[in-house]
Parts: structure tokens; sequence; C-alpha cells
């Protein structure tokens, strides 16, 4: 019994343990932008607006949110409607070598990672011009993201049966009037999903901004946190933690209104 | 409405499966006809080729007088009820019937206009709002006969339309669709693996094996004659006895047993040649009195039909079943004789009808 007793109070230890590991981080920085002068530690804020202030004078912090925006909404819309076509097209048309051709292409997504893939991609840019600017590094990152939401949205369109098409056609629906009636709505958590996926990565990307553009006013947020200093060199606190609330907010807001619209998932008019 | 014409239609698969080997069919105007066969005899094949949904490696598919071998699916005014039904998820009831006004263009009121009229006949109007997901098996087999209907196509196709309802609705939609047929008078073929359906709602059938069609006719011709062992075997709620047996002069033996010659086969057998006896276990006359020309053996089992007994005799080694009418069932253990009727019992000679 005392045993038992023991074993359960390490056991809940351990949790506390393991959630205050990853509850304080989050504690600090919903705290640190209302206290006047923030440190490591968590404290009760003093409900200053002062960082917000800081935060909205400074000359690219508010402009670099919008810029992460358009990067991010800009990279979403082409890898969804990439990817849906291309997912789609390998989904129902048997090709020979198909399955090798999406595992080779996700392998070599997978492994030829950022990093890896710099110099050739930034003398690329450079070749075709599109150094510092926010078209060039949309498609890039599109590139990037490319082959595993193809990945992930064939397997959603290969779970879709293939007699709603069917029936679709032998009523005379072209095939691009059965994507707009039948594929796109049948699959559209799918897509949903995809687009919020796309929209986190792009929205957390580092390297590929800070590698491609230069112009610091069309730089986005993630590049811009790491630009706040003190003029000592040392970390700003009350600004990065003031900057990375608003920067984490509007990925949240998304999260819970998608999960909220297509959390779901329809049912029924397939009998099984 | 229209004639379908199926003219030495071919379909090879990728690898070499021959589902379809050069058929040739007529469904004349109007005609309920059902595609019967077990799985994987190339009957859904053989519908899904009519549709337009698989291309054919040779022949023709006539619809009306137009030729639509090479037509797609859209193009040759036909309508399809799938198995799954594929009604869409997303859309409700009305939009589901409407949905192939939509594609020819129909402004929005006479689309909802026609829905409401065609889900009124089946008796749907109350459900127009409603998703598929949330109606039962037989209402969304409904709508999607309703979706066919407002299509006004030539003829309809439906596959497998009764084998995702329960047992007992099975039966009222059975009757329910007969009479829809009829009602409607469109030229209809569906694609059945229950010989019971297809004996029920046909006007005409084909048995199918092995991308074959192995008998074309009537509910009442395929059940009483069946033109070869295949057929005889499939169709039938009780399978037909099919026993071994050698012509002996003027009488046939079979399993040891002197039975005289079928009608039909009279006058067409040479002694000492190998047959196969068929007789249905319905046109077998039990008695427990020995009876001259009755094949006897021990009851081995009995088994309940409700208003009649399916008796399984042992016959010198060789099953025999026999159907007896309920109260004059036999007791497992005791000796019976079965006579067969002249007028119904069939001879086969090499796997086909004498």
């Amino acid at each position: 019994m005392t045993r038992f007793v023991l074993g359960r109070i390490g056991f809940y230890t351990l949790i506390a343990v393991l959630l205050a590991f990853f509850t304080i981080p989050l504690l600090w920085l919903v705290t640190a932008p209302f206290t006047s002068d923030p440190t490591y530690e968590v404290t009760v804020p003093d409900f200053t607006l002062d960082n917000f202030r800081a935060v909205a004078e400074h000359p690219y912090a508010l402009p670099s949110l919008y810029n992460s925006l358009v990067l991010s909404v800009g990279t979403a819309v082409l890898v969804v409607i990439l990817a849906a076509l291309a997912a789609y097209a390998l989904s129902r048309v048997r090709l020979p070598g198909r399955d090798a051709l999406l595992y080779a292409l996700l392998l070599l997504s997978s492994i030829i990672t950022g990093t890896a893939a710099m110099v050739p991609l930034f003398q690329l840019a450079v070749e075709l011009n599109l150094i510092d600017s926010q078209l060039g590094l949309i498609l890039i990152l599109t590139g990037g993201l490319l082959p595993a939401a193809i990945f992930m949205l064939k397997d959603f369109m290969d779970s879709t049966p293939k007699s709603y098409e069917e029936s679709a056609r032998v009523f005379g629906a072209t095939p691009l009037q059965i994507v707009r009636h039948v594929v796109v709505p049948l699959v559209r958590p799918g897509l949903a999903t995809i687009a919020v996926w796309a929209v986190a990565n792009v929205w957390g990307n580092f390297l590929m901004p800070y590698l491609l553009l230069s112009d610091v006013e069309k730089q986005p947020a993630a590049v811009i946190t790491y630009t706040l200093y003190t003029e000592g060199g040392q970390a700003n606190l009350s600004m990065l933690s003031t900057f990375g609330l608003l920067y984490s907010i509007p990925v949240v807001l998304m999260y819970l209104f998608v999960s909220k619209k297509y959390g779901f998932r329809f049912h029924g008019g397939i009998k099984r | 409405m229209a004639a379908i014409e199926l003219r030495g239609l071919t379909k090879v698969y990728p690898g070499g499966v021959k589902a379809l080997d050069s058929l040739d069919l007529t469904v004349p105007d109007g005609e309920f006809f059902a595609l019967l066969g077990p799985s994987g005899c190339g009957k859904t094949t053989l519908l899904r080729t009519i549709a337009g949904l698989e291309t054919a490696t040779g022949g023709a598919v006539v619809i009306g007088d137009r030729d639509v071998t090479g037509v797609q699916p859209g193009g040759r005014d036909i309508a399809m009820v799938f198995q799954d039904y594929a009604l869409f998820p997303h859309m409700d009831v009305t939009d589901n019937i409407a949905y192939p006004l939509r594609i020819k263009k129909v402004a929005k009121a006479a689309r909802r206009d026609k829905a409401a009229e065609v889900a009124a006949r089946l008796g749907l109007e109350h459900l127009m709002d409603r998703r598929p997901g949330q109606l039962s098996g037989g209402q969304q087999q409904r709508v999607a006969l309703a979706r066919v209907m407002a299509t006004q196509a030539q003829a309809f196709l439906f596959d497998e339309p009764l084998s995702n309802l329960d047992a007992r609705l099975r039966l009222e939609a059975r009757t329910f669709l007969k009479k829809l047929q009829r009602e409607l008078g469109v030229t209809t073929v569906f694609v059945t693996h229950d010989q019971a359906e297809a004996l029920a709602m046909a006007d005409r059938m084909a048995v199918m094996e092995a991308g074959h069609i192995r008998q074309i006719g009537t509910p009442a011709e395929v059940f009483q004659r069946p033109a070869n062992t295949f057929v005889a075997g499939f169709i039938g709620s009780t399978p037909m006895n099919l026993l071994d047996g050698t012509v002996r002069g003027d009488t046939l033996d079979v399993a040891g047993f002197e039975v005289s010659v079928p009608v039909s086969a009279e006058g067409r057998l040479s002694d000492g040649e190998k047959i196969v006896y068929g007789v249905r276990p319905e046109y077998l006359a039990y008695s427990a009195e020995p009876a001259k020309g009755a094949l006897s053996g021990r009851v081995v089992i009995v088994e309940n039909l409700g208003a009649s007994h399916l008796v399984t005799l042992d016959a010198n080694d060789v099953t025999v079943q026999a159907v007896v009418p309920e109260g004059s069932e036999p007791a497992i253990g005791d000796t019976g004789h079965a006579v067969p009727r002249r007028d119904r019992a069939l001879v086969y000679r090499d796997g086909e009808l004498v």
C-alpha cells in the first residue's frame, strides 16, 4: 500500500516537473510584456502597456508582422492550389513509377533542408533576379513545402471514394467541374490542414528570409526578432517578450478558427 | 427511352485479365434486365463499360441508334446508381437530386422544382434539407434513385442497388424498384449477385461466368431450363441436384437407381452415354414408401425452410436433396424415396442441356 502511494506520488511529481518545464516559458511570454522591467523570471506583472508602446514606435516591428502575413498567406495559397492539383492527379491517374517518384520527392525534400540548400538557392535567386524580392522568397518557400504537402494531400485524396467522381462524370460533369463541385468540398478539411501547416511553417521560418531579403523593410517578424537588442548589445527583454507575444497570437488564433470551422469531417453519402 | 445493344464487347485489363470476352447482348427498349453472376464474373465491368467508366478493348456499345463506344460517360444519355449510392455528402437532398440538372445548366428555380417533384414521387419531400449522413440506408437509396430520375436519361444502370440494405428492407425495396421501373418504362440494366433478386425483379436476365454470358432468358426460362450445369447450380435458392448417370436403353442409371428419361430429353439420348441428371429439390416427390423410379436413401439432414423442409438423402453415397411440405417431414435416419417429376427433370451432356 505505501509502495503504491509512494509510486503515485513519484509519478505525479514527474508529471508536475514536466508540465512546469513546458508551462513556465509560456507563462513568461504572457506576463513579461506587461511588466515594466522584465527579467528571465516569471513575476506577477504590474500591467503596464509601455512595452507595447515601445514596439509600436519601433520602425520595423509592426510592418514586419505584415510582411510575415504576406509571405505566409502567399505561400499557403500557392502551396494549397498546386498541391491539390498535383495530389488529385497523382491519386487518380495510374502512372508507372508514381509511388517511387513521390517517395523520392519526399526523401529529397527532407534530406536537403534549408541549410544544405542555402548556397545553391541563394545563387539561383541571384541568377533569376529574385533576390531581395518577397515574390522570389514566396516561390522558394513554396517549392520547399510542396513535396510534403503533395504527399499529405494525396493520402487524403486516396481515402476519398472514387464513386463520387464517377457519379458526377456519368451526369456529364467536366473534370474541372468535378474538382470544383465534388473533390474540393470533400477534401476541404485536408486543404485547411495544409494551409495552416504552410502558414505556420513560413511564419516561423527564419533562415530563408534572413538569407534572401536584405532590405530590412521587407523582413518578416522572425528576422526582426533577431534584431531586438538594447544599445548595450544585451537582449531587450521587454521588446522581445512583447513582440514575441504579438508574433504568436495570429498563429494561435488561426489554429482556433480553422479547427472550429474545419475540425470535422462530412459523413454519409457513401454507404459502407 | 432506348434499347441497349452490345456487339462483340471485349474488355481486357492491363495485365491481361480478360473481364469480358466478346459479348453480344440486346436489351430492348423499356426492359428491366438483370446481369447475374458470382463475384469476379465481369458483370460490374460490363455495366461500367456500358456507362463508359471503362473503355471497351473491342466491340461496340449502341444506345438507341447511336454507337457510343468512344463517347464519354456524360455524353451517353444514361444515368447510374452506384452500389454505395455516391450521394455528395456536402450537399443536401435537394442539391443532390438537382445535381444532374446543374450540370445541364438548368436555372436554379427550375432545378429546385424538378427535384421537389421527383422527391415527392418517392416520398422524400420531408427530407429535402437533410444531408446524406442524416438519412437511413433506405432513404439514401431513394435519393440516389430520385437523382437518376431527375436526369430523364435514355437508360438507367444500377450496380447492386439492394446489396447495402438490411435483409427485411431489401424485399420491400425489391417490390418498390420493380414497380417504379414499370411506371417509368425506362430501359434499366442492373447488376446483382443474388439469384433471387434477379428472378424476382427482372423481365429478362443474363447469367455470367468468367467474362462470358452463359444464358439469357426470362426468369422462368432460366429457372426451369438452365442451359448448362453452371446456371443450373447457380440459380435457385436450394441448389439443383446434379447427379452423374449413364443411359441404359430406355431408362437412366443414376447412382445405381433406375430413373425414367425426362420428357425434354426423350429420343435424344443414345445407349451407354454418360450424362448429368439434374432435378430441383422442389421437383422431387418424397415419400416414405418405396416407389418406382425413385432415388432412395437414408435421411441425413432435415433443414427447416419455413413452409417446407429440405431433406438430404444419402442415396448410395450420392447426396440428393428434396423439398418436403411441412407436416410430412421425416426424422433423421429414416429411409426415404424421392421420385423426380419427368416433366421438370433435365439431362446435361458435356455440361450443356440436352
